[in-house]
């Protein structure tokens, strides 16, 4: 996208508000709906992948280290990774300013 | 010369989509459209008309498919009435949304309840704000030159918004007429090859029907709004061009007698053949009564309305549908809203009447002239209307 949403002025939008350029909904950052976030106490996670499995969004990520980590940039602290986690070592925490 | 023959409307209706070479319909049986879809049906089914019949399995899906249909670059038709129409309602304003040249004919009915299946015009009252060019016919000539009209408006470039072409229920739908029908090289000449603005195709993909944050929202209807208003100079033109082919010249608003008329009478669809002769009654007394029929409904016509009723000292709206508990009939509001604050501001008498095939005579026409007269030497207010011929 040239131009983020706020720039554009009516007279810019396609016909029929079609998007001519597909996969721009990656650049939607969803992490400011947040209130909470998932911090991992790395000592209890045994890498098994399930609050990867589960995340509604596709914000876990795979760290090289074999770990799972949020992608602040997208999550929106649903907390459904801390409900599912085995090993109860995801925690959710306010997001402070 | 085209060659005129005597056939059913609907009939007639369907064989001009056919001759508008359509290359998918979509849509359910629903009295009084039935004759069309059917006659579409058999048109496919028999090899004479290459297209795509898709009998869905509701209004709702008809619609659905038709926008899918049209947004992968078909010429796309539908066809429904009345609860047909309520039912396809959520993706009618999707389809203007998406800027789909989708081409309808309503064969206007009463809505439920009580159910009903006769003609007036609730059904398309409640997509007055449904954002399609909305266009409304008298005869069975019009219905079969506005097919050709809605396609050529709906695919031209600069518009691509879908066309709603009314007729009424049974008395066009339903009743046999003399019809010119158009000789193919007319249609050859009036209507050209689709090229969609947009198309799916994996070579050029595009994402139709998107989200819209409130960051976006109003940009979007703001663009809408305006394509539809600048329409307006694309219909202009097609109905021009529509003269040069057939002789036969359209206008946005269509005037009877309206030279030195004080009370003009305001009618939409089959009625003004009727109105017409009233008004024909009325000036044989010496009344000075003229009749304004509007054609085009969305984008409405403001100029050529203004030019129309100018030194009309009063206007008599006919209105088809009721806009319950509000000021009136929906084409009465407008009509007061468009009207007000002007100089020399005509009175405006509504009667709401015709609901659900209750015949309107010549003269029951003449008695709302009287009546009309009556209620302007009081001052009738905005929220003034009369439901014409109800028994006490």
């Amino acid at each position: 996208m040239v131009k983020s949403e706020e720039e554009l002025s009516w007279r810019d939008l396609e016909v029929g508000c079609v998007v001519s350029d597909p996969g721009n909904a990656s650049q939607y950052k969803t992490g400011d709906w947040r209130s909470m976030r998932p911090v991992v106490n790395k000592a209890n996670c045994i890498r098994c992948g399930i609050c990867y499995i589960f995340c509604p969004d596709m914000a876990i990520r795979k760290t090289e280290e074999g770990y799972f980590e949020a992608d602040l940039y997208y999550c929106k602290g649903c907390g459904i990774c801390e409900q599912e986690c085995f090993t109860r070592c995801i925690s959710m925490v306010p997001e402070e300013e | 010369m085209a060659k005129r023959v005597g056939v059913e409307v609907s009939i007639a209706a369907a064989d001009a989509v056919g001759m508008a070479d359509v290359d998918v319909v979509a849509a359910y049986p629903i009295t009084p459209q039935t004759h069309i879809v059917e006659h579409l049906s058999e048109l496919v089914a028999n090899g004479e008309l290459d297209a795509e019949f898709i009998p869905v399995e509701s209004e709702h899906s008809a619609m659905s498919v038709c926008c899918g249909s049209s947004a992968a670059g078909a010429r796309t038709f539908t066809c429904t009435s009345s609860q047909g129409l309520a039912l396809m309602n959520e993706i009618v304003f999707i389809a203007s949304g998406l800027r789909l040249p989708i081409v309808m004919i309503l064969a206007n009915r009463s809505l439920s309840g009580p159910l009903s299946i006769w003609n007036d015009h609730t059904d398309v009252m409640s997509v007055r704000d449904c954002g399609w060019i909305q266009v409304f016919t008298e005869t069975g000539q019009e219905v079969f030159d506005h097919v050709m009209f809605a396609f050529k408006v709906a695919e031209n470039p600069k518009v691509s918004l879908p066309v709603i072409v009314n007729m009424d229920g049974f008395i066009l739908t339903h009743v046999i007429e003399p019809i010119e029908y158009w000789e193919p090289e007319q249609v050859k000449r009036y209507l050209p090859t689709f090229a969609p603005v947009n198309a799916l195709n994996p070579d050029k993909p595009t994402t139709v029907g998107a989200f819209g944050m409130p960051g976006i929202y109003s940009e979007a209807k703001m663009a809408q709004n305006q394509a539809l208003l600048d329409s307006k100079g694309e219909i202009l033109k097609a109905w021009e061009e529509l003269g040069e082919v057939t002789g036969r010249y359209y206008k946005p608003v269509e005037t009877y007698k309206t030279e030195g008329a004080e009370t003009v009478f305001l009618s939409m669809g089959s009625t003004g053949e009727t109105v017409a002769m009233a008004v024909d009654e009325l000036r044989a007394q010496g009344k000075p009564a003229g009749l304004v029929k509007l054609r085009l409904w969305r984008p409405f016509p403001f100029d050529e309305f203004r030019e129309a009723v100018k030194g009309a000292k009063q206007i008599v709206v006919l209105d088809r549908a009721v806009s319950y508990g509000g000021p009136g009939g929906p084409v009465a509001s407008e009509i007061r809203s468009l009207l007000y604050g002007e100089d020399n501001m005509p009175g405006v008498t509504n009667f709401i009447c015709g609901l659900a095939g209750r015949d309107v005579t010549p003269k029951d026409y003449m008695a709302m002239y009287h009546r009309s007269e009556e209620m302007l030497k009081g001052r009738v207010k905005q929220e003034d209307y009369v439901f014409y011929g109800v028994r006490e």
